[in-house]
């Protein structure tokens, strides 16, 4: 049976173009792959090559021509013993162009019967009540450091297939001292030092997940995982959406976050709004010791991948943590840290420290705060901070990160959609200065948040 | 030829020969022509399919083609075992084949439909497939090269002699993760083979005015990793120096690279402008050194095959690629409420 060469599209928005020159004549023998025509747009040329065998036995649209429609035919291919009277008879490249018009179009969305406005946000998971700690559990007062070492020592023992990696994890026991002790007890292939390369080991890191490893990869600060960011987004958090959650990554990307102290603007980037923005990832940002061992644990083994971000300032600090031999806590779950009537206070990391301190200012001006740890931050626990606007009316976030699309931004905006009608004033955002980090002291402690801007936050959304 | 030619080091591992002596062909029997041979014919015909389903608007996005260079999967393919792992760019449609992926899923995935690889959802960049060791089909340039060498670190971290092949072009060849995996790669003597495959054009940018070292087996040398050139187009070369490599790696000499010669006939992608070459310059390649015509020829002239014999081949070969085509075309497009699954588990 005859085949009808059709007009190729050059990309899915070409509609037209011009028959610029035939390569053959009519009678030529055609193997497939040859290049029997060109054809242009205003953007580019390209060759319709023939994908089937036979004779060229009409030309339909002379060289030349201009605005030729796609899927016009273009000519006729004859098959072995077939001659021209042949044309004419049902050319079958045709009925399959009829099926592909029949076929619904993705582009254009059509065949989504959605309704008029489709919810943006991914549903928010159904997350586990945080377990009650046993009456009668001993608490032990460990630093930061300490309970972040802890969470990986204790996994690593319940699992051999995770192993650390990062630049100076091992023989130096890490730059700030997480993971101190680690090379000792579980060797080198488990605890492993990385050269100065963090495109190359997060790519690598992504890779072993991929193989079904589980790697906990350290940066040194999360201002150097920027150039890594490619892997974690698009090699990390994507693959599971991009293989039709037939792969995905295990993996837990850690270190300090934000700014230290006097390392001025490259060393002092707070990334939480960043990682935040991103489908596929999980994000993590605690406060205490014990948040940061019950979340690392759960972290570690949660099958997707998470960025955890420390701070170097909360790593000396020392807090309660329960002595249990297994203390894992809900990934995605608020906690309300304070209880309070009057105001809601809303934070996560370190930021934590200048909320509940502006808290105590406030208690002693009668002001009753209710703080609230979001711990997670993607994941967010929306629930518990709308909970407390309904009691409160009144909301003031507070974070080290930039203000333009932070994470005080975002939770405003769940508010305004979420708890319009309860609140009694607008929601203020507490945040560091539009600013990249100064180095001099004075204008450091100008750039980042204090318990002053909160307090008097607070007192503008109270009235008083 | 150009040979990688080790640096003189004080360690032991630098004492091994990687001045990498170019291999001779494998001698291939029958059975073995006739398996080249048909596995690049289905990579040929799939590809010419998938280029006339994207000019009728099937297939949407990009679309790269792999149309000339197939010798190079079919002879690497060839010398893997169970539990080997392939990982390589965007250009993957003949690589997921070669792997021993169906035509339909790779085909389904193409035009978007539920029964993709991707359930559609990921393109023609991005399928993957856990049972056959085929871990993608990634979009950004060189991306795969950090992540295949995180594949081969697994297999040293099991103590498992399988080894990944890592494919990447020249143009990802310039990219700066590759020199950083490189490192790791030797400095941990990871299992893996770097293939490079010169198809002499980063999109359109010929390999002279994007290279300044353009010989790319010699571009693990400051790190003593072993490279060669192959001759790309010819599947028996592809395949012993494949082996060799392979080998290598098996026996823990860590890393090894492999800069396989070939050429696309096609565009970059679909929308190629193709005003970086002449038609005279392809079709003298196509004409004198085409993989799939060379390994015809010696079928003939050997007189293991007739024509009729070999037109049966094409036949079925061709039937495969419309089956699954017709498939891709009538498959439905995921559900909806796919939009909202597999985006953490």
């Amino acid at each position: 049976m005859p085949i009808e060469v059709l007009m190729p599209a050059l990309s899915p928005t070409m509609e037209k173009g011009n028959l610029a020159k035939w390569l053959k004549k009519e009678g030529d023998a055609v193997k497939s792959g040859d290049v029997i025509a060109e054809i242009e747009t205003d953007k580019a040329t390209m060759e319709v090559e023939a994908v089937d065998e036979g004779t060229l036995g009409k030309i339909l649209v002379p060289e030349g021509t201009a605005d030729v429609a796609v899927n016009t035919p273009i000519a006729v291919l004859l098959g072995d013993g077939e001659d021209a009277s042949a044309i004419g008879s049902a050319p079958s490249v045709a009925q399959q162009q009829k099926v592909a018009e029949s076929a619904p179009p993705s582009e254009n969305g059509n065949s989504i019967h959605a309704p008029a406005i489709m919810p943006a946000l991914l549903p928010q998971p159904t997350i586990a009540e945080e377990p009650d700690v046993p009456a009668g559990t001993e608490m032990q007062t460990m630093t930061v450091r300490e309970a972040l070492r802890d969470a990986m020592a204790e996994e690593m023992r319940r699992d051999d297939t995770i192993f650390v990696m990062g630049e100076e994890v091992a023989e130096y026991q890490g730059a700030y001292k997480v993971t101190q002790g680690l090379l000792q007890e579980f060797g080198p292939d488990r605890v492993v030092d990385t050269p100065i390369t963090e495109h190359g080991f997060a790519g690598l890191g992504v890779g072993a997940a991929l193989g079904g490893l589980k790697p906990i990869v350290e940066f040194m600060t999360f201002n150097f995982a920027m150039q890594a960011i490619d892997h974690i987004i698009n090699s990390a958090a994507k693959t599971l959406y991009m293989s039709g959650g037939q792969m995905g990554a295990s993996i837990v990307f850690r270190g300090p976050n934000g700014a230290a102290a006097r390392v001025a603007a490259q060393h002092s980037q707070d990334y939480t709004a960043w990682y935040s923005h991103i489908p596929g990832l999980i994000v993590i940002a605690p406060y205490t010791a014990a948040d940061f061992k019950g979340l690392l644990k759960a972290a570690i083994r949660n099958p997707n991948p998470v960025v955890f971000l420390e701070n170097e300032i909360l790593y000396g600090q020392s807090f309660p943590v329960p002595k249990l031999d297994d203390y894992l806590l809900p990934i995605g779950k608020a906690k309300v840290v304070r209880p309070g009537n009057h105001v809601t206070l809303v934070s996560f990391s370190i930021g934590m420290t200048y909320a509940l301190k502006a808290a105590e200012e406030l208690a002693k001006k009668h002001i009753m705060a209710e703080v609230i740890d979001l711990r997670t931050i993607r994941p967010m626990d929306t629930a518990t901070v709308i909970e407390s606007v309904k009691k409160t009316g009144r909301l003031v976030t507070i974070e080290e990160g930039w203000p333009q699309s932070g994470i005080g931004a975002e939770i405003s905006a769940r508010v305004m959609e979420q708890a319009f009608d309860y609140l009694d004033a607008p929601v203020l955002r507490i945040s560091g200065k539009d600013v990249p980090m100064p180095y001099a002291a004075n204008l450091e402690k100008l750039a980042l948040p204090s318990i002053a801007e909160i307090v008097e936050a607070v007192k503008a959304v109270t009235y008083r | 030829m150009a040979v990688a030619k080790k640096t003189q080091a004080a360690s032991p591992a630098a004492a091994r020969s990687a001045s990498a002596d170019k291999v001779k062909p494998a001698d291939f029997s029958k059975e073995q022509e006739l398996q080249a041979y048909r596995d690049m014919l289905l990579i040929r015909r799939f590809e010419e399919k998938a280029g006339q389903m994207y000019g009728m608007g099937l297939i949407g996005g990009f679309c790269h083609l792999y149309i000339g260079q197939e010798a190079v999967v079919t002879g690497m393919q060839m010398t893997l075992k169970k539990g080997d792992q392939v990982i390589t760019g965007y250009r993957d449609h003949g690589h997921m084949l070669a792997c021993g992926m169906d035509a339909k899923g790779v085909m389904a995935e193409l035009t978007g439909r539920r029964g993709g690889y991707s359930k559609g959802k990921g393109g023609s960049m991005h399928m993957f497939s856990v049972e056959k060791g085929f871990f993608g089909g990634h979009g950004i340039v060189g991306a795969q090269v950090s992540l295949g060498t995180g594949l081969a670190f697994t297999n040293k971290y099991r103590k498992t002699d399988n080894v990944c092949l890592t494919y990447f072009g020249d143009g990802a060849a310039n990219q700066g993760q590759v020199y950083e995996s490189f490192n790791m790669a030797e400095l941990w003597k990871l299992p893996v083979v770097y293939i490079i495959e010169n198809n002499r054009y980063a999109m359109g940018t010929a390999v002279h005015r994007s290279s300044a070292q353009q010989d790319f087996s010699r571009r693990g040398i400051s790190f003593n990793i072993p490279g060669e050139q192959v001759d790309g187009m010819d599947v028996r070369a592809v395949k012993a120096a494949g082996e060799k490599a392979v080998q290598w790696c098996r026996d823990g000499n860590g890393p090894y690279i492999l800069e396989m010669m070939t050429y696309r006939y096609r565009g970059h992608s679909m929308s190629d402008p193709a005003k970086y070459r002449t038609r005279e310059e392809v079709e003298k390649i196509r004409g004198e050194q085409d993989p799939i015509e060379q390994v015809r020829q010696r079928l003939l002239k050997n007189k293991w095959v007739s024509e009729d014999e070999l037109k049966k081949i094409d036949a079925k070969v061709r039937d495969v690629v419309n089956e699954a085509a017709e498939f891709a075309t009538h498959d439905p497009e995921p559900d909806p409420s796919e939009l909202w699954t597999d985006i953490l588990r």
